[in-house]
């Protein structure tokens, strides 16, 4: 078969709603997109462990405490189901999460923001999970077999990320005036880095047409962002908090939320590696590893040991 | 030492008595015990199962992508082996 054949084949499927698996035939470019976009994907969710993992040992109770343990252990668990869908592709596990501590792959900028108070912890939960929430559902029906099921999987058990946020929000925002000003304060510095989890402009976005035509992704970045606006707005009024952007307002035609143009200088600052803690998470990513290498050791010796012995 | 000298170990569970263990996903580990905990761990955190297999990837055999339209056709050309091939009078009941 030419590779034209292939490719419209290929394409066919894609019309027709089949999912395309690891051993089908698939062009390079939907391969390596594939590759780029979920581990990117798996990276979010490994970084995003570090700003709430911080807090886990300064919750403001237990049933808090065990809240946020199980959220972050959550996180570990759909880095590795990403991980998998990875090397589903030909990719090498170890490659992939090298690629990540070389700075040669890049995960979500919104975890190179600092969680400084508690009151982040919660917001993180409302606006961060949320932002993600609105990008996943979209991605349980993307093309590729192994990323459509580590997509359900991750929904699943997203839900409550959320919620837990937003409850936690709750109790902040009807209490003291100071715990409600803490809650204000960190919408102020979240609501922003939020947006910019959507990634560029559908205008700037390089990838985007392509990613549509073959269905990895169903919406464009844009239109994601004003699906979590539109939610969001409603949620903020609840709580009580105001939305800092004094140009945000229902737009009757379009039947959507107007909102300001996004600060792109400090999301592609950021992209670039000069947020405010894009050092400080490579460095405890790196760390991690290396710190971690003589239990895999331990591990792999004693598995070698159990071995022998059976053979014995 | 690198996680790639670890095999890849696929995690089939059976939600509860009296369902298939199916398939559920992938990981690495060093030996059946540690991916048994593993899979406890990344794929079961909510009551999603009462039993877990795991199974080296590598012991795996597959059927061929390429060949599958030929491999599977014995079965798509017999439309004979479906009920709804067979016709039947309209007034009998219980069939
Ligand atoms: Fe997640
Ligand atoms: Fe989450």
């Amino acid at each position: 078969m030419t590779q034209a054949e292939q490719e419209r084949r290929f394409q066919e499927k894609i019309d027709r709603e089949i999912k395309i698996e690891p051993n089908d035939w698939m062009p390079d470019e939907y391969r390596q997109t594939l590759v780029r976009q979920i581990s990117q994907h798996a990276h979010s969710e490994i970084v995003g462990m570090l700003p709430e993992g911080n807090w886990i040992t300064r919750a403001p109770n237990l049933r808090r405490k065990a809240v946020l343990l199980a959220k972050v252990q959550d996180e570990a668990g759909h880095g590795l189901y990403l991980y998998s869908a990875v090397e589903t592709l030909g990719t090498s596990r170890e490659q992939t999460i090298d690629d990540l501590h070389t700075g040669k792959a890049k995960y979500s900028s919104i975890f190179n923001y600092p969680a400084l108070t508690w009151a982040d912890i919660g917001t993180i939960g409302w606006l961060v999970d949320g932002a993600a929430i609105m990008n996943q559902v979209a991605l349980c029906r993307t093309s590729y077999g192994p990323y459509a099921r580590a997509m359900v999987k991750i929904c699943k058990e997203e839900s409550f990320h959320q919620r837990q946020g937003y409850e936690s929000l709750i109790k902040l925002c009807s209490g003291t005036p100071q715990q409600k000003a803490m809650a204000q304060d960190a919408m102020n510095r979240f609501w922003w880095p939020a947006l910019m989890m959507f990634g560029p402009s559908d205008a700037e976005s390089t990838h985007s047409d392509q990613s549509i035509k073959w269905k990895i992704k169903r919406f464009t970045n844009d239109e994601l962002r004003q699906s979590f606006v539109d939610a969001t707005v409603a949620q903020a009024e609840i709580l009580g908090l105001t939305i800092p952007d004094p140009n945000l307002k229902w737009n009757e035609a379009r039947g959507h939320y107007d909102f300001s143009e996004i600060n792109w200088d400090e999301f592609w600052q950021v992209v670039k590696g000069n947020g405010p803690c894009n050092k400080e998470r490579l460095a405890a990513r790196i760390k991690a590893k290396e710190d971690g290498a003589w239990v895999r050791d331990a591990a792999t010796a004693f598995a070698k040991k159990r071995a022998m012995k059976k053979s014995a | 030492m690198s996680t790639n000298e670890w095999p890849l170990w696929e995690v089939f569970i059976r939600s509860k008595q009296g369902l298939n263990h199916k398939h559920v996903g992938s990981l690495r580990a060093p030996d059946a015990t540690l991916a048994l905990e593993n899979a406890r761990d990344v794929y079961t955190r909510r009551s999603e199962g009462i039993s877990i297999w795991v199974v080296e990837s590598a012991q795996i055999h597959a059927t061929d992508i390429d060949e599958a339209a030929s491999f599977f056709e014995p079965s798509d050309t017999k439309i004979y082996r479906h009920p709804t091939f067979y016709e039947v009078p309209d007034g009998v009941k219980h069939m």
